[in-house]
């Protein structure tokens, strides 16, 4: 019993945010910074599979969360909203419960396949060439959207409401922020189940040597590929959800500034640390916040701020330990397999 | 005719890629880091040499309004310019990238820091001055040569020329001289250098000297060719050099002259076909199809492991 | 049939030909050494044989199998193993992890199970825990299981490594300069450990060293090349007496 402590911790913490949503206690504010601290954590965990766990530079990560919201944004849309050229909506909005998710999923693949840009190349060069790879491929994704006229281009991609509020017709209570939790919830936990098992570890052992690794039975040519194509799809989900919390996107959201923003969470929290990378990305979340009154001033703030830590810590805020390394005591309370 | 035309601006374009990817390729050489602020630094130049030449000619209504003759200005302003951008970018380097180092950071550390140190400039300089662009004055008469249809303008001889001579000198500084060879030496091993008695950190400012100083030349011609300035003018031409010092083969000088002027030609062959929107586009994935092909770039060179 | 065969193996790095016509057949439990001056080619044998390099010309047969084409990882999952000249352990993970990971190709499950810990996926990673432990309590590891390899004195390292390439539960381990920075204390050890993973595993060794103590205790066959090439292959007594091998790494007498 006691070492299902945290598990259960887990799951009250989300009932009473829910609850605390549904009624009124949490402002829409708030609610939405939740929200946007839940994606933060699902972009820099599933960043930390790549640039901590296997050590390599990927600067492109917001090109991948554009690929699963505008892709999960264009199901959704299809099936519940009228759209001047996708046509009237293919399915009644009582199915949005089921189509939700399913176009998350239909996201986070779409945003693994472009994955394979950046894991092929993957194979032959590494570091900062591969780095280079995964800036263009940022770029490229912006700009094709940009020049798809059929959604939006620049001006963006709208009618993405209609879901939650297919959803709210169902039952009234805040889908959307449902959504969001649990989607944090599974990230981390199948990126700690990933990490955890051998398999996983051969990520790690590519970071530390990977001739050692190849040599000794690791297929690194595999592993690079699920870390790819699981770090990217992943970051699709969190760009699905990022849609539709706000109902519309643009590729501007995505564009460097968005990878650079990931990338700042992960370098927080410790390269190698899922726990540090997820606090990391509720501190950056709630410091983005607490700073907003300094308006133009705030983008001069945050990174004097972030280069002054890295001067005294620059191994992050974790390290590469994990939060049960630091507080022993929090094993008794969870088992995890 | 229209095709010459069209190379020209190529080459025009080329060579403020090539000057900004010079620098982006000196500091990588030097020290394996990817310095991010470095087309911001850019921006900075183009701001200084605004500043210079306003007070200069006395037009900006600042209190050092000297009312100077506007060729006088130039040839003052060059120099005046590149040596403040080139204390910006030796500035970065004391202050955030040294005592990293020192600490033995992890170099992705030190890459951040460079994008941070990248966001204070742009962000300074928004927050300080205002979104309102700046209009940088005329300092030379523009004068329009008509070859055979293809229209040349001074200004874009001169913006081609000085990349070309910069390529130059900074391919005898690094081929040929003392300190050109200790800062090879360097990017083959940071810890043996100081013990052949090389002083390691006077190389490194020399380093960020050159490459700042290159791209405060480059902010200088930019705001010649194009007169309006805005703080996020380094960002996307900063990132853009950077790829193509990369598909040239980072840390090769010439790499990075015949990558910016590959970017130049493609940008401007798209243009030429297609609508503008799909610049970037056709460019970045030209550049990536380049680097899935020769992931080293053009001069680049595989870096062999032993076991 | 025999256990490793190589025939003609050359290898050219650009003008340079490291490996000329390289030829040895070696069956079921054997004891072998590869010895010759620095810079004869030793290594790059090995790294042809792991399949680090391919071959400019020649074979490489392993159990009657034609190697050529394989990635290093298939090569090992044939039951090849080896040691590294300098240690290359993963040095971030701790030693239980290091012989952990070496069992990659016979993991046995897939991604799927490792999201969803199927019955299959907890059994194989007890079997794999199980592998590990009992190398670690056999080589005398147990007590630094968990501890990183770069905090372990380097003559633990050395036995880490050996210890991680018997995980791959090869057929053929090769062994590149074991003993190389020891000290004669630690070289006695690995003389006894070598000589220990000999009787007990059905294992054939081949080790390049350079220390004649080691190679001459231990090694009933000894291979000697120089410039690519095979000056002489025989018993440790023939090759001490072989005028062609002293010549090799002493020079010409005529001084």
């Amino acid at each position: 019993m006691q070492k299902k402590t945290v598990t259960i911790a887990v799951f009250a913490a989300i009932a009473v945010i829910v609850a605390l949503a549904q009624f009124g206690v949490l402002s829409p504010y708030h609610v939405s910074v939740i929200m946007f601290m839940g994606v933060n954590v699902i972009l820099a965990t599933s960043l930390n599979l790549v640039n901590g766990y296997m050590g390599e530079f990927s600067c492109g990560h917001g090109g991948f969360m554009c690929v699963g919201a505008y892709v999960s944004s264009l199901c959704t849309v299809l099936m519940f909203s009228k759209n001047a050229i996708l046509g009237a909506p293919l399915l009644p909005p009582s199915l949005a419960l089921i189509g939700f998710p399913l176009a998350l999923v239909v996201g986070s693949a779409f945003a693994a396949v472009a994955g394979l840009v950046v894991a092929i190349p993957s194979f032959k060069t590494r570091g900062d060439y591969l780095a280079i790879i995964t800036l263009a491929a940022n770029y490229i994704v912006i700009s094709a959207i940009n020049n798809m006229e059929i959604i939006g281009g620049p001006r963006g991609f709208m009618g993405m409401s209609a879901t939650e509020v297919g959803m709210k017709s169902l039952v009234d209570i805040p889908w959307v922020l449902i959504f969001v939790l649990l989607g944090t919830l599974f990230t981390v936990w199948i990126l700690r189940r990933f990490v955890s098992s051998t398999l996983g570890k051969g990520v790690p052992a590519i970071c530390q040597d990977e001739i050692a690794a190849e040599i000794m039975s690791v297929d690194t040519n595999r592993m690079k590929l699920i870390a790819f194509m699981l770090s990217s799809g992943i970051a699709g989900l969190a760009g699905g959800l990022f849609a539709h919390i706000l109902g519309y996107v643009n590729p501007q959201s995505f564009d460097i500034m968005r990878s650079t923003e990931i990338m700042v969470m992960v370098y927080l929290g410790g390269m190698g640390s899922l726990s540090g990378t997820a606090l990391a990305a509720i501190l950056f979340t709630l410091l983005m916040e607490a700073l907003r009154f300094l308006d133009v001033w705030k983008w001069v703030v945050i990174p004097l701020l972030l280069i002054l830590l890295m001067q005294f810590r620059p191994e992050g805020l974790m390290g590469s330990k994990e939060l049960a390394d630091l507080f022993p005591k929090l094993r008794k309370y969870y088992s995890f397999k | 005719m229209e095709i010459f035309q069209h190379i020209l601006n190529a080459l025009q374009f080329g060579s403020f890629y090539a000057l900004i990817a010079l620098g982006y390729t000196l500091v990588y050489g030097v020290l394996r880091l990817i310095n991010f602020a470095h087309g911001d630094i850019f921006m900075v130049g183009a701001y200084i040499a605004f500043f210079v030449a306003v007070s200069l000619l006395g037009t900006g209504g600042l209190p050092l309004g000297t009312g100077m003759d506007p060729a006088l200005t130039l040839a003052l302003t060059v120099p005046v310019t590149m040596v403040l951008t080139s204390v910006v970018g030796v500035a970065l380097e004391r202050t955030m990238y040294r005592p990293l180092r020192r600490k033995g950071a992890n170099r992705l550390y030190v890459v951040i820091t460079a994008l941070m140190a990248g966001l204070i400039l742009e962000n300074g300089n928004l927050a300080l001055l205002g979104a309102s662009r700046k209009r940088f004055p005329d300092l030379i008469e523009k004068v329009v040569w008509n070859l055979g249809g293809v229209s040349i303008t001074n200004l874009k001889v001169i913006v081609i020329v000085a990349a070309i001579l910069v390529f130059l000198l900074l391919e005898f500084i690094v081929t040929k001289t003392k300190i050109g060879m200790a800062m090879r030496g360097i990017s083959y091993d940071k810890f043996a250098i100081p013990l052949m008695g090389i002083p390691l950190d006077t190389i490194i400012v020399f380093t960020f000297i050159l490459g700042s100083g290159m791209a405060g030349l480059a902010g200088i011609l930019f705001a010649m060719s194009y007169p309006i300035l805005e703080p996020y003018m380094g960002a996307l031409i900063g990132w853009k050099a950077f790829i193509a010092a990369v598909v040239g083969g980072i840390g090769d000088i010439r790499g990075a002259i015949v990558g910016g002027f590959l970017l130049g030609f493609i940008e401007l062959g798209v243009v030429a076909v297609f609508p503008s929107t799909l610049r970037d586009l056709f460019a970045f994935s030209v550049l990536l199809g380049i680097l899935w092909l020769r992931p080293t770039g053009i001069f680049g060179v595989a870096q062999t492991t032993k076991i | 049939m025999s256990l490793l065969e190589i025939n003609g193996l050359t290898r050219r790095f650009g003008g340079l030909i490291a490996v000329n016509d390289f030829n040895i057949e070696l069956g079921e439990h054997e004891l072998v050494a590869l010895i010759g001056p620095n810079g004869a080619g030793k290594t790059t044998v090995f790294n042809l044989i792991s399949g680090f390099y391919q071959p400019s010309e020649g074979s490489i047969k392993l159990k009657g199998r034609d190697t050529k084409g394989l990635r290093p990882h298939q090569v090992t999952g044939l039951g090849v193993a080896r040691t590294f000249q300098g240690i290359r352990l993963w040095g971030n993970m701790h030693v239980l992890d290091n012989i952990r990971i070496a069992q990659h190709y016979r993991l046995g499950y897939s991604l799927v199970d490792c999201f969803l810990r199927t019955k299959n996926y907890v059994h194989r990673e007890k079997e794999i825990d199980r592998i590990a432990w009992e190398l670690l309590e056999a080589m005398d590891l147990k007590d630094v299981a968990f501890e990183l390899p770069r905090n372990l004195p380097y003559g633990v390292q050395r036995r880490v490594e050996i210890a991680r390439a018997m995980s791959v539960k090869p057929s053929l381990l090769l062994l590149d300069e074991p003993a190389a920075g020891l000290n004669s204390a630690d070289v006695e050890g690995l003389i006894k450990l070598v000589r220990w993973i000999y009787d007990n595993f059905p294992v054939t060794i081949w080790m390049i060293e350079h220390q004649m103590k080691v190679v001459m205790s231990l090694c009933s066959r000894i291979k000697v090349i120089d410039f690519g090439t095979t000056i002489a292959d025989g018993g440790p007594e023939d090759i001490q007496k072989n005028p062609t091998v002293i010549k090799a790494y002493l020079g010409d007498d005529t001084i």
